[in-house]
């Protein structure tokens, strides 16, 4: 069974024509990465299907704005699996 | 239609909001100054006019599902295949299903029939935002009317 961060990865790599070596736990999705917000919503769309999730993009990103969190909490891969980790956890509560 | 408005569907014929479809009818016009130039001597509606015809349809589809607090702007055009020649006069049937409904954007599956004999489809992905001003809404609303969008449908069907 693959872990979080490599379904993510794997996601990115095939959605995004990325190498999938160069896609690492520390990999930030933006800033290392350069995935787009029009790319990033299809990676959103494989996660919420492959996780049976919704991924608060909204929230995050208003957060983000506020200066209430920072881009590394969500889009650091690492950090955007162990998110990931906590919706499905919530799902199954 | 009213390509001269951009607004390419006549009417909203069905909304299942609990099945998240619609169906709308637009009637391709029989004069329009695009025909002059597409093509002269060979008026075809635009390949990009029926995708935006698709476009409207699912948007409708997502603003009613969001019962009128959210409006979607089209982001992404997937796999759109036109299929044949659509001309001038033409009835057209436009059905939208919304695939995907995530945070802050929407996919859709859009498909245009004529006479039941496939035209076009195509995978459309929307941004969904909050309406930018007051006076879209508006307007966005009195076009609803024009279009015979069911205001007033509870969200959840």
């Amino acid at each position: 069974m693959s872990s979080t961060f490599d379904t993510i990865a794997n996601i990115i790599a095939e959605t995004c024509d990325i190498p999938r070596e160069s896609i690492k736990p520390e990999s930030h999705a933006i800033n290392d990465l350069g995935i787009d917000s029009l790319d990033f919503l299809d990676i959103a769309f494989a996660i919420d299907k492959a996780f049976g999730i919704k991924l608060p993009l909204e929230q995050w990103t208003q957060e983000v704005n506020d200066g209430k969190a920072t881009t590394d909490q969500y889009f650091v891969l690492k950090n955007l699996s162990a998110r990931i980790d906590e919706l499905v956890a919530a799902k199954g509560a | 239609m009213r390509l001269e408005y951009f607004q390419l569907i006549d009417r909203i014929v069905e909304l299942d909001l609990s099945g998240r479809t619609i169906k709308a009818e637009a009637t391709v016009p029989t004069a329009s100054t695009i025909f002059e130039g597409h093509f002269p001597g060979y008026p075809l509606m635009p390949g990009v006019l029926l995708i935006e015809t698709m476009a409207q349809t699912s948007g409708w589809l997502v603003v009613a599902i969001n019962n009128f607090t959210r409006m979607p702007f089209l982001a992404a055009v997937k796999d759109a295949k036109l299929r044949t020649f659509v001309t001038p006069g033409q009835v057209l049937s436009v059905t939208a299903e919304l695939t995907h409904d995530g945070s802050g954007y929407a996919m859709t599956e859009a498909h245009i029939k004529a006479n039941g004999k496939a035209i076009c489809d195509a995978t459309l992905t929307f941004s969904v935002m909050a309406f930018p001003n007051p006076e879209m809404e508006k307007r966005m609303r009195a076009t609803a009317a024009l279009i015979n969008f069911p205001t007033g449908a509870p969200a959840n069907g």
